[in-house]
């Protein structure tokens, strides 16, 4: 009987195929990213989808920057941005693409329409975002339930041209995002100013309403809209009916002044094209008072 | 017909340039700061801006397509860009021409089914006029549109070619095209080589068209090249500044590198208090921003 038995030996090597690292690159429309099959790109039909939800630092459009030639599996990018790989998954990122509504951002809006038990958001991104009646926290109490009355006079919670904070609840099936105002910290906005700056410069962060050592609030929305407004204490135990009141309060002229101040330090900062965010915005506010003060 | 010798025995035209040479392109992104994208072009003396809005809500229903984004193209002329002051109808017939063309040629470019229920703007507007204006406003877009981060499958662009006394000639400016020889703009795709637009409006041999096509093909790419530079050169600036703040957060750099002075010198408080609060939301904003300059201008 013939027993054969092998030596250990070393293993081939496969690895001829040449890794290259293309990351941090710099793509434009039409450019070959890779030609590597290790490679998965953000689908927008197909169930990769899903796991864009986890990547949620990368603010990124829909078709996240990349695109499939037929059948032959090259990986070319859509937009004029830098390479990103996460994993095994490639995206483009720009720096001046609109914004794209993701879970949970805090986002500022502006009602564009009032409409049947919803209203129209304009929000920066491609679409208007809506905000339902069911999904506004109406007054008399977080319990009450909304009556065919609320659905007549919904132009009392809000309506054209008011500004709102709000987060994001969900997307629907052609983009457009869903938000919703179901807490304290959301809702009317009044007593400020309001500036706007690309939807890249604002970075997700732990908290978007700031208070500034000025006497100033702060709300960054995550798509470039900002709200600078008089501080105001926590809205905990306000009288529900001033939650939706459109009449601003007193606002002494030191208030009024700060409040520009950080408005034209916010534009600054965009005009720089500089990350927005609490700290950024104290030192523009407090350098500009190096400037001259022409009265 | 213009007396004019268009070829000289030389080979040089009017303009001094050789048959196959296009003129000098100049071109920057990202020169409107309340557009989306933007992007200003000079081909020659041919001069054009480029303004893109979008995706957006579309402000009419009827602009509603419910599964991708509809494409809407203006394009204008300034008063000033022709040698004779002119005031241009909006409905210009061959406005509205030059409008349908950059529609046409960028529906299947544009990545228009990830948008569906929303409106895409492009704004064309000649601010001086020396022949080639189709060409020069689906350069002028294609760019607008890479800097508005709209996904594209490849760069559109355009040059036109045209024989001049049996040569074959790239690049054509107004004394040539007013000229009675024939002239075709192509589009391509850079990368692909599709074609995407073909127009002409004058009768050419067709034993020509094959040399006129490949010299008009290999303009494209020329021109490619110059927009591909630009872009890229303004992406990366874009992408250092807002990383640049990063690192130095906290730093005395940051406070220096802001640069806020010069901002502010014009810094009246008066009336951008009172138009802080008092509805007014934009006062304060229109002060300190306004247009950037153009090109090297």
């Amino acid at each position: 009987m013939n027993v054969e038995f092998l030596l250990p030996e070393a293993r081939q090597n496969d690895d001829d195929v040449e890794m290259i690292d293309v990351s941090d690159k710099f793509v434009t429309p039409g450019e070959t990213i890779s030609v590597d099959a290790q490679y998965m790109r953000f689908g927008i039909n197909d169930i990769t989808i899903s796991l864009c939800k986890d990547f949620k630092h990368y603010s990124l459009s829909r078709s996240h920057g990349t695109f499939s030639d037929e059948k032959d599996g090259i990986i070319k990018s859509s937009l004029a941005g830098r390479v990103e790989i996460v994993n095994k998954l490639i995206s483009v990122r720009t720096v001046h693409s609109r914004y794209n509504a993701e879970i949970g951002d805090l986002i500022v809006g502006r009602i564009t329409e009032v409409a049947q038990k919803r209203w129209k958001v304009d929000i920066n991104s491609r679409q208007d975002a809506v905000l339902l009646l069911s999904s506004i926290n109406l007054p008399g109490g977080v319990m009450r339930r909304k009556t065919e009355e609320d659905e007549l006079q919904m132009r009392k919670f809000f309506s054209d041209g008011d500004i709102l904070a709000a987060e994001v609840s969900g997307t629907f099936q052609d983009g457009a995002a869903s938000i919703q105002t179901r807490s304290h910290k959301y809702g009317k906005l009044r007593n400020g100013s309001f500036v706007s700056v690309p939807p890249s410069l604002v970075q997700r962060c732990k908290t978007h309403f700031h208070v500034l050592s000025c006497g100033v609030d702060v709300v960054l929305g995550l798509n470039g809209y900002i709200w600078v407004c008089k501080h105001t204490p926590s809205l905990q135990d306000v009288d529900s009916e001033t939650i939706y009141s459109h009449k601003n309060e007193p606002i002494s002229d030191a208030t009024r002044e700060s409040i520009a101040r950080v408005c034209n330090c916010i534009t600054s900062l965009a005009r720089k094209f500089k990350i927005i965010n609490d700290s950024s915005i104290t030192l523009a506010y407090e350098e500009s008072f190096e400037t001259q003060h022409i009265d | 017909m213009s007396r004019k010798e268009l070829l000289n025995p030389a080979g040089l035209r009017v303009d001094g340039r050789r048959a196959t040479d296009i003129r000098r392109i100049s071109c920057k992104p990202s020169v409107l700061s309340q557009a989306d994208g933007s992007a200003y072009i000079e081909q020659g003396n041919t001069k054009c801006l480029a303004a893109v809005y979008g995706p957006r809500e579309p402000r009419q229903k009827s602009a509603i397509l419910h599964n991708r984004a509809n494409i809407s193209v203006g394009v204008s002329f300034a008063p000033f860009a022709t040698s004779e002051r002119k005031k241009w109808s909006k409905s210009d017939k061959r406005l509205l021409e030059i409008a349908s063309f950059v529609k046409q040629t960028f529906e299947p470019v544009i990545q228009t089914t990830s948008f569906p229920r929303s409106q895409i703007d492009i704004f064309l507007q000649i601010l001086q006029f020396d022949g080639g204006t189709i060409q020069i406003c689906i350069n002028a877009t294609t760019m607008a549109l890479v800097d508005a981060g709209i996904p594209m499958n490849d760069y559109v662009c355009a040059c036109t070619a045209g024989v001049i006394q049996n040569v074959p000639i790239l690049d054509l400016n107004l004394i040539e095209e007013s000229s009675d020889s024939p002239e075709v703009t192509v589009a391509i795709l850079a990368d692909s080589e599709k074609v995407t637009l073909l127009q002409s409006e004058s009768r050419l041999d067709v034993d020509s068209f094959q040399a006129v096509a490949q010299l008009a093909k290999i303009g494209c790419k020329e021109i490619r090249n110059v927009m591909d530079a630009a872009l890229r050169k303004n992406i990366k600036d874009l992408f250092g500044k807002m990383e640049a703040k990063i690192k130095t957060d906290q730093s005395a750099d940051f406070r220096l590198g802001l640069n806020l002075s010069r901002r502010l010198e014009n810094f009246k408080a008066g009336p951008i208090i009172r138009s802080a609060v008092n509805g007014v939301r934009y006062t304060h904003i229109a002060i300190l921003s306004g247009h950037q300059n153009l090109g090297g201008k």
